[in-house]
Order: structure tokens, then sequence, then C-alpha cells
């Protein structure tokens, strides 16, 4: 944790989360994440040998409903809302064949 | 007004619904323009409400215990038909194919929207100043920000425009705005309210609840709208237990949290909170300081969780489905551009920070290390709640900041939160009451904690520090 991010691990982050961004921009938010991570490393110096992890707050295990067919939301009104329909379906660009 | 006052008035016929909501829509009208409290108001769509209300009532159906009182929603709750923004470019002009449970349950109670309230974007932030759509202002000083991220519904409060509005609050979003501008502000316990129809931020941590000028009209909107709800399989499955308001905590012993009480906390805020926790002891209580060491690195755990979750959430924004798509050759380059184009820099700082927090190599470090301290937290406080009802804290470090004194530096702003966040790493209920004014004359709040469920006698101690306020 002691290593500081660096500019190519914000770019890095960027890829993966699908954000294009500017090099004015990974400037800026490389010093940003930095500082807040500096601030966060009280986190590592904690002692957790053998502390479990939390991921939510409620421990509720298998919430089912009845098995009961409902109504879902309607297609037209769903649809209405996209960006690119066609044939009562959601348009997108090509998806084959594009960079990694 | 009150919202109890108006209900009664419209149940009993002396008033009419729609006269009521006319006179909100005109105060909206005459003075959000200095605000902005508001993104979106429903004149129609309220109006429409109201005359229903007063249909039921002149029919002689039950027209429900918030008929006729007008109503401020957060713009991250889903209202079928009606803009809902979350305060970004991102879903400007989406309209929602349906409408969040806790909505549809107060409009079934006789509650009135008037329309949508401005946010920070995707609830992160302190202050407001991170909506797309321009800031709202502090109504007790124009010059102050009103907290955030749900600073559009308290400004809408304590500027008069709807006696009760709902935020969410995720690290504080609903106390620390409520704290700001002079309201009631209540967290309820994780999975108390349906988060069906709000739009996720950090899924572990978001609660919506209420905002109201006193804590008797705060109690009556959260059990309106609380109790299991199919449509969301982390709503406690349990019927939420009736509210108790009542003035009284002879017998209840009250912890004061030592870690929130010195550094970092203005001298001002924490003599106010000192002052309460007299005024309490006076009143009956027993109250005595308490360690909860967590409190300590709760702002840390709770900055990497939410972001990582955050990360997640935000994904679903890729110009496909809804909202705004800057279209490219191929889907990834669209992708890209969408979110570029669409997200503000708080969220793109969030969603990056939290990608790396859960990337290969730094997973256990940040993330890992985080919910090990969250597990850490939630037993310090197990600790303290064998010794005490309730916890008492101050809401905020510091009263209402002015506009952009911190946005420059977001680490600034995230220590807005300090107090706040360990309720929801815990998913306890905690909730802000006015208490008196700082330095600058601004409101100070005053924090009551409970465990998990703990919403009945948190209310008592809530009303007790209400009744003995200074004004």
């Amino acid at each position: 944790m002691a290593v500081p991010i660096s500019r190519d691990d914000v770019a890095h982050v960027a890829r993966l989360a699908r954000l294009d961004v500017t090099d004015e921009e990974l400037d800026r938010f490389t010093a940003q994440l930095a500082a807040v991570l500096e601030y966060a490393s009280d986190v590592a110096s904690l002692d957790t040998a053998g502390v479990p992890p939390t991921a939510h707050p409620l421990e509720l295990l298998n919430v089912l409903r009845e098995d009961v067919p409902v109504a879902s939301l309607d297609r037209d009104e769903v649809l209405a809302a996209a960006p690119a329909v066609v044939d009562g379906r959601f348009r997108v660009p090509k998806i084959l064949g594009e960079a990694p | 007004m009150t919202a109890a006052a108006i209900a009664a008035d419209v149940r009993a016929g002396r008033r009419t619904a729609e006269s009521i909501v006319e006179d909100a829509l005109g105060l909206v009208a005459a003075r959000d323009g200095d605000v902005h409290a508001f993104l979106h108001v429903d004149t129609e769509g309220a109006i429409a409400a109201a005359r229903a209300v007063d249909a039921r009532v002149a029919r002689g159906e039950e027209p429900g215990p918030l008929a006729g009182v007008p109503l401020a929603l957060k713009d991250n709750l889903c209202t079928r038909g009606i803009p809902t923004t979350c305060g970004s470019r991102i879903l400007e002009g989406w309209r929602p194919p349906y409408t969040a449970t806790a909505v549809e349950r107060l409009l079934a109670c006789g509650a009135v929207p008037l329309g949508k309230t401005n946010l920070d974007e995707f609830a992160m932030g302190s202050s407001t100043e991170n909506s797309a759509f321009g800031p709202t202002r502090n109504p007790r000083n124009p010059a102050r920000v009103p907290g955030g991220s749900s600073g559009g519904s308290a400004a809408a409060v304590a500027a008069g425009f709807a006696p009760i509005a709902l935020g969410t609050d995720t690290g504080g979003s609903i106390r620390q705005p409520a704290a700001l501008c002079g309201v009631v502000g209540v967290k309820p316990t994780y999975g108390a309210v349906s988060r069906y129809g709000l739009i996720a931020f950090a899924s572990s941590l978001d609660q919506i609840g209420p905002f109201a000028t006193n804590v008797a009209d705060a109690a009556a909107v959260l059990e309106a709208m609380a109790g299991p709800d199919p449509r969301d399989s982390t709503s406690w499955p349990e019927p939420f237990a009736p509210l108790d308001v009542r003035a009284d905590v002879s017998g209840l012993r009250v912890g004061v949290v030592r870690e929130l009480m010195g550094e970092g906390i203005a001298a001002d805020v924490a003599a106010r909170a000192a002052e309460a926790a007299d005024a309490l002891s006076a009143a009956g209580a027993k109250v005595d300081e308490v360690s909860v060491p967590g409190a300590r690195y709760a702002l840390s755990a709770y900055y990497l969780i939410a972001p990582a979750e955050a990360s997640s959430n935000l994904a679903r924004y890729d110009g496909v489905r809804y909202g705004l798509r800057v279209e490219r050759d191929d889907i990834t380059t669209t992708y890209g551009a969408t979110r570029a184009a669409g997200f503000g820099a708080e969220v793109k700082r969030r969603i990056m920070l939290g990608t790396y927090a859960l990337s290969a190599g730094y997973y256990d470090a940040y993330y890992g290390q985080a919910q090990r301290a969250r597990t850490l937290l939630i037993r310090d406080f197990a600790a303290a709640y064998e010794r005490f009802d309730v916890l008492l804290t101050p809401t905020t470090p510091t009263t209402a900041f002015e506009l952009g004194a911190r946005t420059a530096d977001p680490l600034s702003m995230y220590l807005s939160d300090v107090c706040t966040v360990p309720s929801n790493l815990a998913g306890h209920p905690a909730m802000t009451v006015p208490f008196g004014t700082g330095a600058d004359g601004l409101p100070i709040g005053v924090q009551v904690l409970a465990p998990a469920l703990g919403e009945r006698v948190m209310f008592r101690v809530a009303a007790t520090l209400e009744e003995v306020a200074p004004r």
C-alpha cells in the first residue's frame, strides 16, 4: 500500500472502467487519487489477522419469492428510453472486430 | 405548518389538498430561483395528486396519514414518467418506467410530490456542488452550501417549500445536509426501507430516509414507507415496529463518542454536542463517554468500499439501454466516449478509485482490508451497545461552508462525512436534530446513533433533544 498510484495506474484503471480521459485529467486525477489513497493508508496499518471481511451489513440468505409469474415492465415504455432501437430491440454499434 | 397539521386539516376538510399544494408551488415559483432546490417541478402532477386526495376526502374515504402534505423527492428516486437525472448529464431527459417503492408508499398515504430535488451527481458529494445542473444554495445563507448529497431536499424543507422530503444516505447524505440546513434528517437501519427504484450508488450502504422540520413528522414519513418489499431482497423481512416520539429518556444510557468530539471537529460544534449530552443528562438519561476506536478509520474504509461498489454499479451507464450515447465506430469506443461526456469529475474520480481498489494486485490491500476494518468497526459498536442504548456525536465537523471552498480538494470534501460514515458501514440507524447555532450563526446538528432496528429508542432521544434544543 506504500507504493503511490502512478499516472500509468490511473490510465490503466480508466481503460478498465471504459472511461476516456484527457492528458490534463490524468495529471489531475493522479494527484487527487494519490492524496485520497495516502489518507486511507491508516486502514493498511490495522492488525486484521484472523478478521473476516464484511461485504454487507445484513446476513440474509436465500431470499426467495413465490414462483408465480408477474408482469414485467412494458417493453415499449422501456425501449422508448433507449438511445437507438430497431425491431423492438436495443441497437448498438458493431461489437466484433474492435480493439480490446 | 408541520406535516401533521396539514394532514389533520385536509382529513377534517378544513383545507383542501389542492389549496395547500398551490401555495407550496407558488412559494417554489417565487423563491426557488435563489435556492435551486428543485431540478424539476411537476406542477400538473402535483395538482392532479392533490385533487385525488380531495376527492377521497369528499367521498368519505380514508385519505391517508399524510393527506395533502407536499413532498420533495431527491432526483435519484425513480418516478414513472417524470424526469429522473441523478444530477447527471448521462441520465438527462430519462423518464423511468417505474416508481420507487418508498415513493409509492408515500403516495398511498396521501403525500403529494412537488418535484425532484438537486443532488451531487449520483449522490457523490457533500455540498450539492457536483450536480451537473448547478449548485443548490443554503436557505439560511445563500453564500453557503446546503451540504450534500441530498442538498436539494434539505434546502426544500429548510426554505419551507415542502414540510417533508426524501433523501438517500450512503455516507451521510441525509444527515449532513439536514444538519447544515437546520432540519431533522434520518438514515434508517439498512434494509428498513426498500431500495427498489433507488438508483444505486453503493448497494451495501445506500438507504432512503426522511427530512422534516420536526422529529414527529420524520417519524410519520419513516413509518409510512418502511417495511418488507418483495422487490428488494435486502429489505428487512419483518414488519417495521411503530416509532415512539415521546420526549422521555429517563433511565436511558447515552454514550458520547470520544473519537468524534476532539480532533477535526470545530470547537463550536463539539461544544453544542457536549451541551446536548448535558441536556439529556438533566432530562434523566445516564450519560457517559465511550470509545469507538473504529470511528477513527471508518472514513478511510468508507472511501475505499463506497467507490468500489460504485465502480461496479455505474458500469450500467454504457449508452445502450437509456441515457446519453456518444456514438463511435464500435461498442468499446462508444462506451468510453459516452462515459467521458456523461459523467462529471467526482463520479469519474470515484469510478477510478473504486476500480483501482478492486483491481488485480491491489484488491486485498485496499478493498479486502477495508472490509476487514468494517468488521472491526461493527465489533466496536457491539461493545459500545453492551453499555449504552444510544450514542451521541456531532453530525458534521463544521457548520455550512462557503460555495467553492472545498471543490478543488476532494479529500477536504470527504472529511465532511467523518461523523456519519460509521453508521452506514455498520448498517445502523442514525439521525440528526438541530441543536442551536455556531459562532457564524449557522445551524448545528447533533447526531443520535442506535444499533440495528433501534429506531424506537433513537426517536425518543431525538424528541428529547428537540424539546431542550436552544432556540
